[in-house]
């Protein structure tokens, strides 16, 4: 998309209608039927609604998601693929009165940058990463990742992922929840409007815990992908919840304020 | 300010505090761990953060983060670990990023690394090379304020005898002209008000507020370089008005092409040192300047011929050119080897000399 082309003038801000002053604009440029949109909308009402706004970074991760960072009135850099942890340790480590976020697909985080997450949750950074899961490196067109569940279509194995020949998906947030250090772990999806509202509380919380300074936070929202699972647009929630939503379920896996 | 004693890593440690390092991050690798253990101790009582990262990838992440905040950052490793971090490197270039990064490397072979890089794109990094622990102490606070002057990486290129080397050090700071506020600097204040920032090689801005956009945003980057090696190289020439032998030689090397010379120079032999203190930008004419009495331009390097490529390229006869230096190691490969020895040393530029009279 050629963001150029159609912007109004330079500091003219044009609000979306959609929920948030952060979003810049109502068009996104990725494709119908796709989940990042609603859960980016979700992270940045969530910023709003908890006074963030002025005092909060975000780090994108290589992927479709990063298609956005044009639309949102945010603070943020877009890291090299699988960094964003790491980087946005850098900027919390100097300004810790921040919310400081990444936004992760499932190639950026589980595929490259295993590392990176892992290290991070262990060492208690204060931040929070999300993660928006298709299973599929959809920005390059539909491709396996690390995340990629057992029958899942992508464009790596048009007849669903085999274990015998591709081997497991990594259940990151599982792993994540696993390290000490780790404040709050969950996992949500966007794929109704039952979905999204809790999205937003597992949001909502993950932030709470960052400013509290109680430790790492992980959330991740499965997202629809329907261009990369090769299904049809309306199809993808319901192939979504069959696939990933059913194999990995949804729901809290840590809460160190509850538990405490 | 006192004079001490002390090894050049804990010179650069010090050089680097006094600069307002605010971040490092490092992951151990000899000859580097030094500055790393100098740093962990020191930073954080300075009131800075120092993290033992997992990867050097990982740190190299890290500081980029610092450095985007207008905090002032720094990496380190030896070669191999800075191999790993070519891509951010090249990054931080591409996205004007003031990172700096200290190479300790082993003999002198990271010239190429630090020079070209191992990144993508159209990136340069400001590059300089001390030739002993006292000018490392100074050339620290120089790639800090160049980085910031010029909003890109600059790393400062060593070696493991520099580092372990101890010396009494000056610790009087530089005074340098001040530099801009960091207006640019991404800290999350702009979040909400229409002006946030987007941090990016591409710099393609926000719908409401556009950057110029990779065409026009790497030209811009490309200016900027041309700039650089315009106004920013630095060089010590050593008795080469007349000197019909000229040795080039850069970092520790250097060291001892010039006590050679100068031991030569006493005995009458019209030999002289042309010695780089920027590697990048190299200092192409002032060598020319440097080598128009020359008949033969030695260039003593301790690796298989690396920055000799400079030197052809700024001479105005490349056939006059020969390597002189080598692949010098003991047997771990991780230190100094018999080359770097004041009798070699000269008995390497005799022989270039018997090729001169003959």
């Amino acid at each position: 998309m050629n963001v150029a082309a159609t912007v109004p003038p330079p500091n003219s801000v044009k609000r979306s209608p959609f929920g948030t002053k952060l979003l810049l604009s109502e068009d996104h440029p990725l494709c119908p039927g796709c989940g990042h949109p609603v859960a980016l909308r979700v992270i940045l009402e969530v910023l709003e609604e908890l006074s963030l706004v002025g005092r909060s970074v975000g780090i994108f991760g290589h992927g479709c998601s990063a298609m956005m960072i044009g639309q949102m009135d945010v603070d943020l850099n877009l890291s090299l693929h699988g960094r964003a942890p790491a980087t946005a340790t850098g900027v919390k480590r100097m300004l810790p009165d921040r919310a400081v976020f990444t936004m992760q697909g499932d190639g950026d985080m589980v595929s490259e940058g295993l590392a990176e997450v892992l290290h991070t949750a262990a060492r208690s950074e204060k931040i929070t990463c999300f993660l928006l899961n298709n299973g599929v490196f959809g920005d390059t067109g539909g491709h396996m990742t690390a995340a990629s569940v057992i029958g899942q279509r992508t464009k790596t194995d048009l007849t669903g992922r085999k274990a015998e020949e591709h081997g497991y998906p990594i259940p990151i947030s599982k792993l994540v929840a696993s390290l000490d250090g780790v404040s709050y772990v969950a996992r949500a999806s966007v794929h109704n409007a039952a979905g999204i509202t809790q999205a937003k509380r597992f949001v909502r919380k993950a932030f709470e815990h960052q400013m509290q300074r109680t430790g790492f936070s992980l959330v991740e929202i499965l997202t629809m992908c329907p261009t990369g699972w090769v299904s049809k647009t309306a199809d993808g929630p319901a192939y979504m919840m069959e696939t990933l939503g059913q194999q990995m379920g949804l729901g809290e896996l840590k809460d160190s304020l509850a538990a405490g | 300010m006192a004079r001490i004693f002390c090894d050049g890593s804990e010179a650069m440690a010090r050089a680097a505090i006094a600069s307002g390092l605010r971040f490092f991050a490092g992951y151990p690798m000899a000859p580097s761990s030094d500055l790393l253990e100098q740093l962990t101790g020191k930073l954080p009582r300075a009131g800075g953060v120092c993290v033992a990262a997992e990867t050097e990838i990982e740190g190299v992440n890290m500081a980029l983060g610092a450095a985007m905040t207008g905090n002032r950052a720094a990496t380190g490793s030896t070669g191999q670990g800075v191999a790993l971090m070519q891509e951010t490197i090249s990054e931080c270039a591409l996205h004007e990023t003031p990172l700096v990064v200290f190479t300790v490397g082993r003999m002198q072979q990271d010239y190429f690394q630090s020079t070209r890089g191992g990144g993508w794109g159209d990136a340069r990094t400001i590059c300089m090379a001390p030739k002993d622990v006292p000018e490392a102490f100074e050339l620290t606070q120089r790639v800090f304020h160049l980085a910031d002057k010029y909003r890109m990486p600059a790393i400062l290129l060593t070696d493991g005898m520099l580092a372990r080397t101890q010396v009494s050090v000056d610790l009087t700071p530089l005074e340098l002209e001040a530099l801009p506020p960091k207006d640019w600097a991404v800290d999350g204040t702009g979040t909400g008000t229409g002006r946030s920032k987007t941090h990016w090689t591409w710099n393609e801005g926000k719908v409401n507020n556009p950057g110029p956009g990779p065409q026009k945003h790497w030209s811009n980057l490309a200016e900027k370089y041309a700039h650089v090696a315009q106004v920013e190289p630095r060089w010590e020439a050593i008795h080469t008005d007349d000197a019909e032998v000229l040795i080039v030689a850069f970092g520790t090397a250097a060291k001892f092409v010039e006590y050679v010379v100068g031991e030569m120079r006493e005995e009458g032999h019209k030999v002289g040192l042309f010695r780089p203190i920027t590697l990048w930008p190299f200092p192409e004419e002032a060598l020319e300047r440097a080598a128009a009495t020359a008949k033969v331009v030695g260039v003593f390097e301790l690796n298989a011929g690396q920055m000799i490529d400079d030197v052809k390229i700024s001479v105005p006869n490349r056939r006059l050119v020969r390597a002189i230096g080598g692949i010098s190691t003991d047997r771990s490969g991780l230190s100094i080897g018999d080359l770097l020895d004041a009798p070699v040393v000269r008995a390497r530029i005799e022989t270039l000399m018997t090729g001169v009279n003959a």
